[in-house]
């Protein structure tokens, strides 16, 4: 680990311990976001990890805010930090000012929502985006549109929340609706610019699998700590020949997601465009782990594990959301299925070892 | 509570693995070409000596050994690449790979130096098949219950007994043997020791054990009255027991674990490329992303040995992970690829004939090597709840 990157996970798991307190996760259920909780967020630079130097941030590369955003995803942090993260990369990527958080991205189902169009000389913004994370508290969000065919990066401030909604974690995820709204010249990127849709849900994707693989090694410990504790019959659970193996295949789920999550990040560090393959392969095999290992860990806790006062379903009903989040395993699973039929059979080993090379060559 | 061991460090190949591989690469297709091996059914388990010594002239076999034993003072993430190539093009290498994985390994970490300049050589070129002779008719799992004995003798020792199971013991040269040399009173562990077996020797009769595919693997081998020179004995005396950590860690780390079922998922993947349907690709993108999660474990692995690291719990990780994903393949394949699709292939297509080999050796894959129970108790250890 580069020193940068020590620091960073440092600085965020101490931060994030002191911030997710009992309070603030009960806050959150119930929709809200804790402003002062956000402050200290930007306070410590967390909250611009992905702000490159030029655009005055401290220098990290993208590999060292993901390292952040998995800590949040094992401290299961309520507060829109990931979503502010990739917010930065489309601005930056459409040559665009950076913006102070909370902020949101969208589309985020993969498709494309949102229109533009130019009248009496200035930009409307058409089209309704739905499952917004953190839509409701985002002072921006950054949202792809299209122009005349193209692909623009637009910034809707203060966006206005048609419908509220949330995943399973309660965080929220809600509907905008645009008809016409007016967006000064300034908030919209020279069209052709910047992310694409399907550009954004890869990153998403990424996103997701890291916070996952965090959430993921959390209820491992959370998992192994209680087994060692609690007792029946006479000694801890975790003496129990069942109990063991069970928490073995657990170990071994969070494991491989761990693996696949860290693969994707080195590939998308070295050069994000170029890492789809690694991304889908990371979201489809962390997001498999994550339904085995809640399954897991909620069998071995008995009933506490189905209370709300007890800590693991601060990560469970994160892993189930984040995993149907930038498309599911079986999506993703899809697009993979897809690409490698181009390469046969006899391709596919050259495929493994080099994804980079084949992903771009398969689509020529 | 740290659990460091379960997190697999992202480790990348060094910069002359690219040409390593690409060397491998033209092998491979120099071999094919010339019909030395042919891909189908059985895949890399096959036993082909012939082989073996080309490949060990390739200096392939004993890599990472120094040099002045036959090796190549290659780096593990060097071996790695040799083996992980050679492996998914399906050569036939079971002539040495025991040998090169296991056998060689121990021998340079416990033999002494007379062992090692005879038989690392040997092994590196190729030639020298060896044999894993550990369980016994009342022995499994439980390996401290063996009763296969030696007793002192002028020189040497004499061994009776039996050991069941043993993979191509009617080929090897040599067997790698533990026995029991004292009684087993003090502690259930103490008293066992390894033994190099020259399969020639008198006192040896190899019974064959025919399995359910119908092929002749795994053997029964009786000792009667045979003797072994004391030179033959590796490390100490009674303190095998410890050495078998080792021996674990070196055969349960391999990408030989998420191999087994690899010609069938390519089958797979070239019906998909001719008939695409959403079913078969979502199942077909699911499988690929294991397998490339799988390589990023085991190059982890390779990575944790070049660092001196023995890494038992990641390597049974692996090794439980990767038999469930061999056998899960042939399952998806028979069901999503249906009889009547697979009865409609061309006479020469190899679906057939690879599926029915690794559907049928499917269920040995979680037996041996330390079946899956065994391996989820050695997680659990690790995770510090036995
Ligand atoms: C194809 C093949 C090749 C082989 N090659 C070799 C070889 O070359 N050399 C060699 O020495 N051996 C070889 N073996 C033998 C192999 O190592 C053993 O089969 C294996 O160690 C299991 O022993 P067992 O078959 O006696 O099963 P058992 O130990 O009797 O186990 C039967 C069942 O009970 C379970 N079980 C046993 N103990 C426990 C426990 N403590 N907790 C939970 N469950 C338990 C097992 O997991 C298994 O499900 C080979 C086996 C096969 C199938």
């Amino acid at each position: 680990m580069s020193e940068m990157r020590e620091l960073l996970v440092d600085t965020a798991t101490r931060q994030f311990a002191d911030l997710c307190t009992n309070a603030a996760f009960d806050v959150a259920e119930t929709g809200s976001l804790d402003l002062r909780l956000w402050q200290a967020l930007e306070d410590t630079g967390l909250a611009a990890a992905t702000q490159s130097e030029a655009r005055g941030g401290a220098g990290a590369d993208l590999g060292d805010a993901l390292a952040v955003v998995r800590e949040a995803g094992s401290a299961g942090l309520p507060a829109p930090l990931a979503e502010t993260l990739i917010a930065e990369l489309m601005l930056a990527s459409a040559s665009l000012p950076p913006l102070a958080g909370p902020l949101s991205v969208g589309p985020v189902l993969g498709r494309s929502e949102l229109e533009l169009k130019r009248a009496n000389n200035a930009w409307q913004l058409h089209g309704t985006m739905k499952r917004i994370p953190w839509g409701r508290h985002a002072h921006a969000v950054v949202a792809l549109a299209e122009y005349d065919g193209k692909n623009a990066t637009v910034v809707v401030q203060h966006p206005a929340v048609s419908r509220q909604s949330a995943n399973y974690a309660r965080e929220p995820r809600d509907t905008m609706h645009f008809d016409g709204l007016l967006i000064p010249d300034g908030d919209v990127s020279v069209p052709g610019s910047g992310m694409s849709v399907d550009q954004l849900q890869v990153t998403g994707a990424l996103f997701r699998s890291v916070a996952m693989a965090g959430a993921l090694f959390r209820t491992l410990q959370t998992t192994v700590e209680y087994a060692m504790q609690r007792q029946q019959f006479g000694r801890p659970i975790g003496k129990f020949q069942a109990i063991q193996q069970q928490v073995a295949i657990l170990a071994s789920q969070v494991a491989a997601a761990n693996a696949a999550a860290d693969a994707a990040v080195e590939a998308a560090t070295h050069d994000l465009a170029a890492a789809t393959f690694e991304i889908a392969a990371a979201k489809t095999r962390v997001g498999e782990a994550a339904g085995i290992a809640a399954a897991i860990a909620h069998q071995v806790h008995g009933a506490m594990g189905f209370s709300y006062e007890y800590s693991l379903q601060r990560s469970t009903r994160r892993l189930w959301s984040w995993r149907d989040e930038f498309g599911s395993e079986a999506e993703w699973a899809a697009w993979i299925g897809k690409t490698v039929a181009r390469v046969g059979g006899r391709g596919l080993w050259a495929f493994v070892t080099s994804p980079v090379k084949n992903v771009s060559s398969a689509k020529t | 509570m740290v659990m460091p061991s379960f997190r697999f460090a992202k480790t990348s190949f060094p910069s002359a693995a690219a040409e390593l591989r690409e060397q491998v690469r033209q092998f491979v297709t120099e071999q094919e070409a010339c019909g030395s091996f042919v891909c189908g059914p059985g895949s890399w388990t096959r036993f082909d000596a012939d082989m073996s010594a080309k490949i060990g002239a390739q200096g392939w076999i004993g890599m990472t050994w120094p040099k002045r034993y036959g090796g190549h003072e290659r780096s593990a993430l060097e071996r790695y690449v040799v083996t992980e190539e050679l492996l998914a093009a399906g050569v036939p290498l079971r002539a040495h790979y025991s040998a090169d994985r296991q056998i060689g390994p121990l021998i340079l970490q416990f033999g002494n130096e007379e062992q090692r300049r005879r038989l690392l050589p040997l092994i590196a070129a190729g030639k020298c098949a060896c044999a894993i002779g550990l369980s016994e008719p009342d022995s499994g799992s439980d390996l401290a219950a063996m009763r296969t004995r030696a007793t002192r003798v002028d020189g040497g020792w004499r061994v009776e007994g039996r050991k069941m199971w043993i993979g191509h013991a009617h080929k090897a040269q040599i067997l790698n043997l533990f026995l029991r040399t004292s009684s087993t009173e003090e502690s259930r562990h103490s008293g066992i020791s390894r033994f190099l077996i020259d399969m020639s020797w008198p006192g040896i009769t190899v019974r064959p054990i025919i399995n359910l595919h119908g092929d002749h693997d795994y053997n029964e081998v009786v000792f009667d009255d045979l003797f072994v020179p004391d030179n033959m004995v590796v490390g100490e005396i009674g303190q095998a027991w410890s050495q078998l950590g080792s021996d674990l860690a070196y055969e349960r780390s391999a990408p030989d674990r998420w191999l087994g079922a690899f010609e069938t998922l390519k089958c797979m993947i070239d019906e998909l490329a001719r008939r695409p349907g959403p079913r078969q690709e979502e199942a077909c993108g699911r499988l690929v992303a294991h397998l490339w999660t799988f390589r990023e474990m085991s190059l982890s692995i390779a990575g944790m040995l070049e660092r001196g690291q023995l890494p038992n719990v990641e390597a049974a990780v692996v090794k439980d992970l990767g038999t469930a994903f061999d056998q899960e393949i042939p399952n998806v394949a028979r069901s999503l690829f249906s009889e009547s699709m697979r009865a409609d292939l061309d006479d020469d297509n190899l679906f057939e004939a690879v599926l029915d080999y690794d559907l049928l050796y499917a269920p040995s894959l979680s037996i041996k090597g330390g079946t899956r129970e065994m391996l989820r108790n050695a997680i659990a250890r690790g995770l510090g709840l036995r």
